[in-house]
């Protein structure tokens, strides 16, 4: 477990979420959307207790190789094939802080972008030494790391030819429930990021620009792997000025 | 000019996609081996207190198909009204229960089945008891931002009735949507995604 015990947890609401800077339900350009967008308006209020708190997830429940998707599903002394790279970055939250204890799930395709899935009908290889998902727990300082290889492009039924760029999904778990996110990685100097309608579902080019993770050159383990960096943030949270004093005190 | 307030964006969302088991239930999709088991797949043990119940339902389109590729997740008080959570100030949860529940959608027919226990009243902010209630939270192929909800229990008229939530949906008939059907220990909840029974859905 994290020292995260230690500190005395947080219980303010969480910032209202910015519903311009994220991709809207209805984005006809990714056509799944039309069918599965609500219509009407979401119902908006401050967060309840059933909101500002979550699970806990405890670093004991990690395995040696879940954040290790080259070897995690490989056979004994095999390996996963494809670029080699490590990424890593913080959790944080929108007021900077960092994120201890934060769930990240993360899965792909493999190098040739095929998906470890029987509904995948690509006809890209299956690696046998990649299943694709892993999953870690931030340091005390928000900090994160796996290692994995760089997943391929891959062609995707929407238009005629569109083709997902190269990406790793992650899940989020913070310490409220109504932090819980779900996105996708890109990688820096990919030209199809831009051509992507799954992308361009988020309105704002700043919004997807974060999404997008440089090459760190620093943290590149040389004769091994390149590393990438990608910050995540989530909500923040207010603070809890004069919560359940209202009288003084 | 002003002190710039500093504060971060949060990262944008995006679709969970068509392979999200991959990543959140690889056991249920066949990547064995990984982990022992799926997070999220037993929320009770054979100590928890309170009285069990079963919750299946399905996710609607606006075509009126069930999804078979939506992961639901659900977070809810226990039997007590506590949440096992460390921002849970008002006591200690039955530490038996985890009150987080995590489940595809079947690829046969779309159902998913939480295992749980009838949840206590928890406090809204000014202190009024909400009713019994289950936060749902739905992602899939389709869906760019993660879908909040609730499931309110059919056999709670009365705390439904004085539920601060409930009472803020504007269309009487609208709150309907978020009530349970069944009666204990079996209830269904089926969350529609358009069209005249769309669910309620929380920006919250």
């Amino acid at each position: 477990m994290s020292d995260r015990q230690n500190h005395k947890p947080e219980t303010g609401a969480f910032f209202q979420r910015d519903r311009d800077w994220h991709a809207p339900a209805l984005t006809p350009g990714y056509k799944t959307s039309i069918l599965r967008a609500p219509q009407k308006a979401l119902l908006s209020l401050d967060n309840t207790i059933s909101e500002i708190t979550g699970p806990v997830f405890g670093h004991s429940m990690l395995g040696e190789l879940d954040n290790d998707l080259i070897h995690n599903f490989a056979k004994p002394g095999e390996s996963a094939i494809g670029e080699r790279i490590i990424v890593h970055g913080r959790v944080l939250d929108e007021r900077g802080r960092p994120v201890a204890g934060a769930l990240l799930e993360f899965w792909q395709a493999n190098a040739g972008g095929r998906y470890r899935h029987k509904k995948e009908t690509y006809l890209a290889a299956l690696d046998p030494n990649f299943g694709g998902c892993g999953r870690t727990i931030t340091d005390d300082e928000g900090y994160y790391f796996f290692r994995t290889i760089k997943p391929g492009a891959y062609p995707w039924p929407n238009g005629v030819n569109d083709w997902r760029p190269a990406h790793i999904h992650f899940s989020i778990f913070g310490h409220g429930f109504a932090q819980r996110l779900i996105t996708q990685m890109y990688f820096e100097g990919d030209p199809m990021i831009w051509k992507c309608p799954i992308v361009n579902t988020i309105p704002d080019r700043r919004a997807i620009e974060q999404l997008i993770a440089p090459l760190d050159w620093s943290n590149t383990i040389p004769m091994d792997a390149r590393a990438y960096k990608f910050d995540i943030v989530l909500r923040g949270r207010r603070s809890t000025f004069f919560e359940n004093r209202p009288e003084g005190n | 000019m002003v002190q710039e307030l500093g504060y971060l964006k949060e990262t944008a969302s995006q679709t969970a996609g068509p392979y999200v088991h991959i990543g959140l239930t690889p056991n249920f999709c066949g990547i064995p081996g990984v982990y022992k088991s799926d997070l999220g797949a037993s929320m009770v043990n054979d100590k928890t207190l309170g009285q069990r119940i079963t919750v299946k339902g399905r996710v609607i389109d606006g075509a009126g198909m069930p999804l078979k590729d939506a992961l639901i997740e659900i977070w809810q008080a226990d039997a007590g009204g506590l949440y096992n959570s460390p921002a849970e100030m008002r006591g200690t949860a039955d530490p038996n229960f985890t009150g987080w529940g995590r489940c595809p959608t079947s690829a046969e027919d779309g159902v998913f089945t939480f295992e749980t226990v009838k949840p206590g009243r928890v406090p809204f902010k000014d202190g009024r008891l909400m009713a019994p209630h289950i936060t749902f939270w739905i992602v899939a192929r389709g869906i760019n931002i993660g879908l909040h909800t609730r499931m309110y229990f059919p056999d709670e008229a009365e705390a439904n009735a004085e539920d601060p939530l409930l009472a803020r949906i504007e269309y009487r008939h609208r709150a309907e949507t978020l009530v349970a059907a069944g009666t204990a220990p079996s209830y269904t909840f089926d969350i529609h995604l358009q069209g005249e029974k769309e669910t309620v859905f929380l920006d919250i």
